[in-house]
């Protein structure tokens, strides 16, 4: 057996035969041109061909898969008419007196080495396009036919160098178990394919060619290819694979699906997320929007405070990804177990009651601002709203309100765009926040009730402590009737709640939650489904 | 020579399909039009050029027309990207 590590695109199990695709590109010759002129032709004519091909792959990709695959055959057709790049061919005819064929090389080779370094993900991934568009005008120009890939009658694990956009569109889906390849890049087409298809990929896999034909195991979740694996590791993910095949099941079967009980009462399930790449998760899982974004992957594991930019940025893709579902951002929530050294904090007896989260943003403003600022601008993207933590008096909310409009009034002065009536809610998480919850209630747009502080500080059982365990019980009736407070409260002054700790997914709950009338449950993505399964089997009548 | 600043609103931005639509309206004027952003300019008659400057949705573009019919092109621009970006 033999063990190889790549890059996880897409995670999953797959077992089978190893296909592998040797789409090497072939060297091409460069020679000298006796008539440049002849050469201009030759190239003017490959190109309108090979926009003709490209016409036909268009029209074929938006009937047999869908609009938005076709249209990279549509950019593709708009490069081979870019100035640029017909420039550039022609330098190398006209100054070098090169043949037709190297000048295309030469030209898609310089000019995807351009996008290939450029800051942005997406545009590194054109850098494959100019590559392939260039390719495919060689192929017109020499006559060589470009590889297929052979049709197979058992689906296979599909290995490759990299898979090109036209390639990738040329496969037969059915027989296709997943993808390997050697290079690429998280956002190249191979990658977006074995999405839209929901199967594992692997890039970045320095795979041996001679595993054609052989037995494999692909873990797309630990980007591992594991070829003629022993009888326990196969067993192993068998089982692994059944039990990840029944989640999808349920996945295919409760996607799309309402979060509605027998007789009728809807609450919404959203995901809490804990950086910008689980989003992708939130909405695999079918979230109606993420309940709780937590922002301390902002802080932890860097050496100084994040800057607005990067704030931004971070807070604008996850709006933009959630494409008009909610997003609630809570404010930093440093402090207590999380420790971060730039922020210079003395050492407590007591940090779970000590110096954390709007504590020292209260102390610190200019911490809060840049934050705010940077959410406040990501709103202008989005469906944004903030959420403070650890909040225990009236007094603390008011203050961050005041902070909250002062940099609204810097971002108006300075006309950047932002979202004027953005929400602004608490966490409960305090046994104060709870006894005032009516009055907080009348200060803000909503409340989010962390069960997990919530049951340590209700129950005095420090919940890093395993002896407590007994002690710190989620269903104990204080907490249940801090719940039910926390709810009418909020209702009374028509504010919803929400609940977004560990509590949120459990079942056994489902039903209490639903009765008193809870607006939403944010839970960790992987559960959003197994919720609304429970919540659909839920009958408040009975 | 006519200027024209627009933020962009399309969250995706100038990147592959609406750049080849956005190089195509301009490739139907006569004048010289250029693309500027943060400080880096491109001819907005080249796809690749104009993609390359990776501008999204919030960045700030300025568009500058020189030459036969500039005053138009500037007006027809800018309803363009008003529509569309």
């Amino acid at each position: 057996m033999t063990k190889l590590q790549g890059t996880r695109v897409f995670g999953g199990y797959a077992i089978g035969t190893v296909s592998v695709f040797d789409n090497k590109k072939e060297d091409v010759e460069r020679r000298h041109a006796a008539d440049p002129s002849q050469e201009e032709a030759r190239f003017r004519n490959a190109r309108e061909r090979a926009k003709e091909e490209l016409q036909a792959l268009y029209e074929k990709t938006s009937a047999s898969m869908d609009d938005e695959s076709a249209k990279i055959f549509e950019v593709h057709q708009m490069m081979l008419d870019d100035l640029d790049f017909e420039d550039a061919v022609m330098e190398g005819i006209r100054t070098e007196g090169i043949n037709a064929e190297y000048a295309v090389l030469q030209a898609g080779k310089n000019l995807s080495e351009v996008f290939a370094q450029m800051d942005d993900e997406y545009m590194r991934a054109r850098a494959a396009d100019l590559l392939d568009i260039s390719d495919r005008v060689i192929a017109i120009l020499t006559g060589r036919k470009r590889k297929e890939l052979a049709p197979t009658d058992e689906p296979v694990i599909l290995l490759a160098e990299d898979l090109s956009p036209s390639e990738t569109v040329q496969l037969d889906r059915s027989k296709i178990l997943a993808f390997v390849t050697r290079f690429g890049s998280v956002n190249s087409h191979t990658a977006i394919l074995a999405r839209s298809m929901g199967i594992p990929a692997i890039i970045g896999l320095d795979y041996d060619a001679e595993a054609d034909g052989q037995t494999a195991i692909v873990d797309g979740y630990g980007g591992l290819l594991l070829t003629d694996p022993d009888e326990e590791t196969l067993a192993q993910y068998k089982e692994k694979k059944e039990k990840d095949d029944a989640a999808r099941a349920l996945l295919l079967e409760l996607k799309g699906k309402e979060n509605i009980t027998l007789d009728g009462r809807s609450i919404e399930i959203f995901a809490n997320i804990g950086g910008v790449s689980d989003v992708e998760d939130a909405l695999q899982n079918d979230a109606g929007g993420v309940g709780l974004f937590r922002s301390e992957f902002l802080y932890l594991g860097t050496e100084d405070y994040p800057d607005e930019e990067t704030q931004f940025q971070a807070y604008k893709t996850v709006a933009e990804k959630m494409a008009g579902k909610k997003v609630i951002i809570r404010t930093l929530d440093i402090g207590a177990d999380k420790r971060v050294s730039y922020f210079d904090l003395p050492a407590e007896e007591n940090p779970a009651l000590g110096y954390r989260a709007i504590r020292i943003c209260l102390d610190r403003p200019e911490i809060l601002r840049t934050q705010l600022r940077a959410i406040l601008r990501a709103s202008a993207f989005g469906n944004i709203a903030v959420m403070y933590p650890m909040i225990a008096s009236v007094w603390e909310i008011q203050r961050l309100k005041e902070v909250f409009e002062e940099v609204k009034g810097d971002l108006a002065d300075e006309h950047i765009a932002f979202d004027e009536n953005m929400e602004q809610g608490v966490m409960i998480e305090t046994p104060a926040a709870v006894l005032i919850s009516e009055e907080l209630a009348q200060e803000v747009d909503f409340f989010s009730i962390g069960t997990n502080d919530l049951t340590q500080y209700v129950l005095a059982a420090d919940r890093q402590n395993p002896r407590l365990a007994r002690f710190s019980d989620a269903h104990h009736p204080a907490l249940l009737r801090a719940i039910r407070m926390t709810v009418e409260s909020a209702h009374r002054y028509g504010k919803t709640v929400g609940i977004c700790g560990e509590l949120a997914a459990d079942t056994l709950m489902t039903e209490f939650f639903l009765t008193l009338g809870v607006d939403e449950l944010s839970v960790t993505p992987s559960m959003v489904l197994t919720v609304r399964d429970a919540v659909r089997k839920t009958d408040l009548r009975a | 020579m006519k200027d024209l600043v627009y933020v962009l609103t399309d969250p995706v931005g100038l990147h592959a399909r609406p750049a080849g639509d956005f190089v195509k309206a301009v490739q139907k004027f006569a004048c010289k039009v250029t693309v500027e952003k943060g400080g880096r300019k491109a001819d907005a008659k080249r796809l690749l050029a104009v993609m390359g400057l990776g501008a999204k949705g919030g960045d700030v573009i300025t568009m500058s027309f020189e030459g036969e019919g500039e005053e138009e092109a500037c007006e027809i621009m800018k309803a363009y990207l008003e529509e569309h970006l």
